[in-house]
């Protein structure tokens, strides 16, 4: 079968990120990484891959970003993808979920993956349903947020936290599975595969190489809107104690929790 | 007329979320301010008074599809595509939790519409819904507007607090015909629940633990410290998901809601998630060897070291003072 792991290029956990007051957009400049969940998705592909349970002829790297995001395609195939796929077109910028969506559909629809796996929120939008809408637009199965999965007779046996406790699901292929973090510890690149990700097959596609109308996409297919930024609720700032000496920290502590009486 | 219609999530005893109970009293205050009614979707074989209740909440109309199971998301986008598309229905509202956002999600594909999540609040501008949306680390708040309708909102846990009217709903039935990707996912088992049975929402005192415990043993050093002050121990998602603890312990989107007097976070980041389910508590103190760890942004008393060296220390002192 054919896995297409979707990934993203986010700004770098330690970058301050802010909005575009103009745009309102995520300024997307300083340094930037591969979504840290979604390198849980690509080695839940790469374990499904060398598990052997059904055989996995090809792992696909799939984004969607300006030019800077071919550098999480490289990252994802030094990780283990075969190949990567970059739907990159200006038409595209500023997508909303439902745009985004559909965008990654359409050029998920010209690989025709029997899985797609994804990272279950990546570490900017903080959406958590990029997987659901892209299933829908696939008319398949799919489930969110999945901490453990096992394939047999051509099925998954899936397992997730929800609303009551652990859920077990059956998931017929193809589907699309979104990963948490939980689901496994993501291998390091070799050195070896580093220096070959460059080599591996990159396709560049624009939205009209996969059926994507430009209106349909961008701002333009955006069905939401936002028209303002304004700064949280203010809350007293806590007061914050560096621990160089244990024993004064801890004389703290229990001043603090003696003063408010919690002891 | 501009609908709002909310999806009642319930037990498999057929108890409704309080989630749920909260979006539906918060639609029927926005469909008040729209020019509109709020209406309920309930799946599965749920009695008529229990339908009938959710008018309490201040639902006018409760849709029940019978015949649609419970549980899974693409089922339930397929009944409430349907109630969406046959009646005069706005916008779409979800309480938090995992299947809110599947279901709005798979909304969103399956309409065409837009859609805005973690959402702590919605208001009424020209007659048109406008959610308030934390985003970046909940560092600024977004007003965001659909440019058209229906619209679909996924709220934040906890975001809607619930109203009783104490009125009574009517109850409709629909026929709802599954979309053949909607019945090739199965439950096997719902809410399976792991490990001990342990109460953490009476407790006036809990002792929150997190990766920052770097192994299963280090929840002793969390349960030494509660019983020191008459406590219970809490956990984050990610330790539970681990096997370190109980999910009966667990704090957040998918666990307990809590408000102890103190919340005392051991090696606990703060990631949205856990946050949601303990912001509430009246006194937050943190410790964590990361100084850029985001529950330092809302605790009362933030302690920046290694939780290995001060909670032993801590439990001694606190052994001590009491005697």
């Amino acid at each position: 079968m054919k896995i297409c792991v979707l990934v993203k290029e986010v700004p770098d956990a330690a970058v301050q990120k802010r909005i575009d007051p103009n745009t309102m957009r995520l300024d997307r400049g300083g340094e930037k990484n591969l979504n840290p969940f979604d390198t849980h998705a690509l080695e839940a592909a790469m374990q499904i891959k060398e598990g052997g349970a059904i055989p996995v002829e090809e792992v696909v790297a799939v984004t969607m970003g300006p030019d800077s995001a071919v550098r999480a395609l490289h990252k994802a195939v030094a990780l283990g993808a075969d190949r990567s796929v970059h739907l990159s077109d200006g038409a595209l910028e500023g997508s909303d979920v439902c745009a985004t969506g559909f965008a990654l559909a359409k050029v998920l629809e010209s690989e025709a993956p029997d899985l797609v796996l994804l990272g279950q929120q990546s570490d900017d939008g903080e959406c958590y349903t990029i997987g659901a809408v892209v299933a829908d637009h696939l008319k398949m199965p799919s489930l969110t947020q999945v901490i453990q999965i096992d394939v047999a007779d051509g099925k998954l046996r899936c397992e997730r936290q929800a609303e009551y406790g652990y859920d077990t699901v059956e998931v017929e292929l193809p589907a699309v599975i979104s990963v948490g973090d939980a689901i496994n510890e993501p291998r390091y690149p070799s050195l070896k595969a580093i220096m070959g990700a460059k080599k591996k097959p990159l396709d560049s596609k624009a939205t009209g190489d996969v059926g994507i109308d430009a209106g349909q996409v961008g701002e333009g297919g955006s069905k939401t809107k936002v028209l303002g930024l304004n700064p949280p609720p203010a809350k007293e700032a806590g007061e914050i104690i560096e621990d160089e000496d244990t024993n004064e920290t801890v004389e703290k502590i229990v001043a603090w929790l003696d003063e408010r009486k919690l002891i | 007329m501009a609908g709002i219609l909310v999806y009642a999530l319930h037990d498999d005893e057929g108890n409704f979320n309080k989630n749920s109970l909260g979006a539906i009293s918060e639609a029927a205050k926005l469909a008040g301010e729209i020019g509109g009614e709020a209406a309920a979707l309930v799946v599965g074989d749920v009695a008529d008074d229990a339908c009938a209740s959710l008018g309490n909440y201040g639902a006018a109309k409760v849709y029940r599809a019978k015949s649609v199971p419970e549980g899974l998301a693409q089922p339930i986008v397929d009944a409430m595509a349907k109630v969406i598309q046959e009646n005069d229905i706005s916008y779409a509202l979800f309480g938090g939790g995992l299947l809110g956002f599947e279901i709005g999600a798979g909304l969103t594909a399956r309409l065409n519409a837009g859609v805005t999540m973690e959402v702590t609040a919605v208001k009424v501008q020209d007659g048109k819904l406008v959610v308030e949306r934390p985003i970046l680390q909940d560092s600024e708040i977004a007003d965001v507007g659909y440019v058209s309708e229906p619209g679909i909102i996924i709220g934040r846990l906890n975001a809607f607090d619930t109203n009783e009217s104490g009125g009574s709903a009517e109850v409709v039935d629909v026929d709802v015909e599954l979309s053949e990707w909607s019945s090739k996912a199965k439950l096997v088992q719902r809410g399976e629940q792991r490990g001990a049975d342990v109460n953490i929402e009476d407790a006036d005192i809990l002792v929150g633990g997190g990766r920052g415990l770097g192994a299963k043993e280090g929840f002793e050093l969390c349960e030494q410290l509660a019983d020191s002050m008459g406590g219970a121990v809490a956990a984050t998602r990610a330790v539970v998901d681990a096997g370190w603890y109980p999910y009966a312990a667990q704090i957040g989107q998918t666990g307990k809601t809590v408000a102890p007097k103190l919340y005392l976070a051991a090696g606990v980041s703060g990631a949205i998630q856990h946050k949601v389910g303990m912001q509430n508590s009246e006194n937050i103190l943190a410790i964590n060897k990361d100084p850029n760890a985001p529950i330092f942004e809302f605790s009362d008393l933030g302690v920046v070291g290694d939780l290995h060296k001060i909670v032993p220390k801590l439990t001694e002192a606190i052994k001590a003072k009491k005697g």
